[in-house]
């Protein structure tokens, strides 16, 4: 069967009224968190898997991925009204987007914002459809060795080749492989580091530790700033309509964006900002009107707004097809997934098609809704603006708390909650980035599977990891990736890396 | 995380970041010391020791490298933090840990809300800790009873 014969049934699951109640649920919340600072997609995943735990699988991962896609349009509209971006992913929007809104465009710059998430998002999960069989094709012939490199190659991209130091990312990614190996060893169950507490045999929560990095980590470091100040939110002024200059403007910015956003989302590479940041820069360098950047350039907004949602679907190509996740938002939907018993990955598209493809097929269904809550409904959400910071974060913190409390209410999970909550603190402070511990916490076990099956097969012999060819070319890689922004940082062009810095989502 | 860190030659060693790279030995060793006294055999090489042997490794070069770090002054400017909003939010937390079973969720979340918008300077504490309580009774309703989540019950719940 081809994609649109398999992608045909999948929207006979996404058009079940219950699974679009689901998506629509999905893009409001994300929306709303998207356009509310300090809490992002992935922690709100991670709040909402204890809830869904009793709900039916193919309907809460729908819920989720509408929770992402709608997190990447809600952070525009935050970053060109408020001038503070609501996700990291949208730092570059608020460069030409927040000078738009003050010079009074700000209802195109929402509009060619929320067109090209949709032009892109479109676009980027047709390709995720045509894309997905062909690697799962090629993922089958992947053994334990392949996987193993695989994993070190996302392990290495996500910690250590983005942001301003190879130093913080790697430290951050071992604190999270060494959570990691806490709990009952999956191969031979013996406990490891569990020091005789029985809570901590099963091992560090994802879920419980996410919540505690995004939401108590981030509350703290915000207080802790006074970083709570009065906040100028533009009004939308005139409409919201584009004329007919922005709209030639626009489309072309639209699709370079779609076209540089998704081939990185989809490499194991690391979150959705380097993308937008690419855009922003071949938009500058193409545009016939280059003294507009930095004074409200229409392409500012249109490239990396298209860049950012295409990237959020290639995360979910090597999310899908092979289990690995690259961001944190992709690493606690893996944990979703795992949640109802699934593993992301080839074999997954072979036993569970109705769960895949529907889900691919709600992706769009849930980008046509977005479509339709960001225009005509962009006033509703400008309004979440105006919470006042305090009670923001005592509701963060609550719903923080209730989700933990949900999936065990014991006072030992929450003390690691606060616990992980201060060294969150602790890491912000300290310029150390969040998500590779939390890729680290929920990839660290398996690729130590990985290894110990491959090692298990070739008896011992540790040159079974360099014999195919595949698995030499991914450990190259992951030794550049380390090596490579190393020695640029070291010739002074440290600068280019740090702007690419993968933050929080 | 886009401050730059002016690297001058003369800048002090860093002790904050002195204390992180020996916890983070501190760290290794404990890994290194839980590994070893573990029972239970591992008949094969590459048993269950092997990883946490090797990510102890690495925590200590890591460790290494940020003594170095720490003594060029490479890591970034901090900013001036103010501790007592920190103070109040741990606290409240604290206080939701330890009251969750006593009291029940909505008097313990309750605390936790009000001690949070206490550390966003909003007050006074009468007037946010019940306000605090009567959210937090909404959600134990809205979640213990629509989505059936176990939430503990304190004598609040127990009225309905």
């Amino acid at each position: 069967m081809d994609s649109f014969t398999l992608l045909a049934h999948g929207f006979a699951v996404a058009m079940q009224p219950l699974n679009l109640l689901y998506a629509l649920i999905g893009v409001t919340l994300g929306t709303a968190v998207g356009v509310l600072p300090g809490i992002g997609p992935a922690l709100t995943v991670a709040l909402l898997l204890p809830v869904t735990y009793k709900l039916d699988p193919a309907g809460s991962l729908i819920m989720f991925a509408g929770i992402y896609y709608g997190g990447m349009y809600g952070g525009s509209t935050t970053s060109i009204l408020l001038n503070t971006p609501g996700e990291s992913s949208s730092i570059v929007t608020a460069l030409e987007g927040n000078k738009m809104a003050r010079a009074g465009r700000g209802g195109p710059a929402l509009a060619t914002a929320a067109i090209g998430s949709f032009v892109a998002g479109l676009i980027a999960t047709m390709a995720l459809a045509l894309i997905a069989p062909t690697i799962v094709k090629f993922a089958l012939s992947f053994g334990p060795a392949e996987y193993f490199a695989l994993m070190v190659l996302a392990f290495m991209t996500v910690s250590a080749a983005f942001g301003d130091s190879t130093l913080r990312g790697l430290t951050a990614l071992f604190l999270g492989l060494a959570l990691g190996l806490i709990g009952i060893d999956l191969q031979t169950g013996q406990a490891r580091l569990a020091f005789g507490i029985p809570d901590l045999l099963d091992g560090v929560e994802v879920t419980t530790l996410a919540v505690a990095l995004f939401a108590v980590g981030e509350s703290l470091s915000v207080a802790a700033a006074h970083r709570y100040g009065e906040e100028k939110i533009e009004a939308i002024k005139g409409s919201v309509w584009m004329n007919r200059e922005d709209w030639s403007r626009s489309w072309k910015p639209w699709l370079r964006g779609t076209f540089i956003g998704f081939p990185i989302g989809a490499m194991p590479a690391g979150g959705a900002e380097i993308g937008t940041f690419l855009s922003y820069s071949v938009e500058k360098q193409l545009s016939k009107k280059p003294e507009e950047f930095g004074k409200g350039a229409i392409e500012g907004v249109a490239g990396p707004e298209a860049a950012n949602n295409a990237s959020a679907a290639g995360t979910l190509v090597p999310l899908l097809t092979l289990g690995l996740p690259t961001s944190a938002t992709a690493a606690i939907m893996l944990a979703g997934f795992q949640q109802f018993g699934l593993q992301p990955g080839p074999l997954l598209f072979a036993n569970n098609p109705q769960i895949v493809w529907g889900l691919i097929a709600s992706l769009l269904v849930a980008n046509f809704m977005l479509l339709v809550l960001n225009l005509p409904l962009v006033g509703l959400w400008v309004r979440l603006l105006s919470i006042p910071r305090h009670w923001l974060y005592a509701g963060i913190l609550v719903f923080a708390t209730l989700g933990t409390i949900g999936a065990n209410p014991s006072t030992f999970e929450l003390g690691m909650l606060l616990a992980f909550g201060v060294l969150g603190y602790i890491l912000r402070r300290f310029g150390y980035p969040i998500a590779p511990v939390v890729v680290g916490l929920i990839l660290g076990p398996m690729a130590e599977q990985q290894l110990r099956r491959a090692l298990a097969i070739s008896q011992g012999d540790p040159t079974v990891l360099v014999h195919s060819p595949i698995a030499v070319i991914l450990l190259i890689l992951a030794v550049c990736a380390v090596v490579v922004p190393l020695i640029m940082r070291a010739r002074g062009k440290g600068k280019v890396l740090s702007s690419l810095a993968a933050s929080e989502d | 995380m886009t401050q730059e860190s002016p690297s001058s030659e003369t800048r002090r060693p860093d002790w904050a970041a002195l204390v992180i790279a020996a916890a983070i030995a501190i760290l290794a060793a404990v890994i290194v010391y839980s590994t070893a006294t573990a029972k239970g055999g591992s008949a094969t090489r590459i048993g269950p020791s092997a990883f946490p042997y090797a990510i102890a490794g690495c925590l200590f070069l890591l460790s290494i490298w940020t003594v170095f770090e720490a003594m060029r002054g490479d890591f970034p400017e901090r900013e001036k933090q103010e501790i007592q909003p920190v103070i109040w939010i741990v606290g409240g937390l604290a206080a939701q840990m330890l009251l969750l079973h006593i009291t029940g969720f909505a008097i313990a979340t309750g605390l936790l809300f009000a001690a949070t918008a206490r550390a966003f300077g909003k007050g006074p504490l009468w007037m946010t800790i019940p306000i605090g309580i009567v959210l937090s009774f909404i959600v134990w309703v809205i979640f213990a009873k629509g989505l059936q989540l176990t939430l503990p019950a304190g004598p609040l719940e127990r009225l309905i």
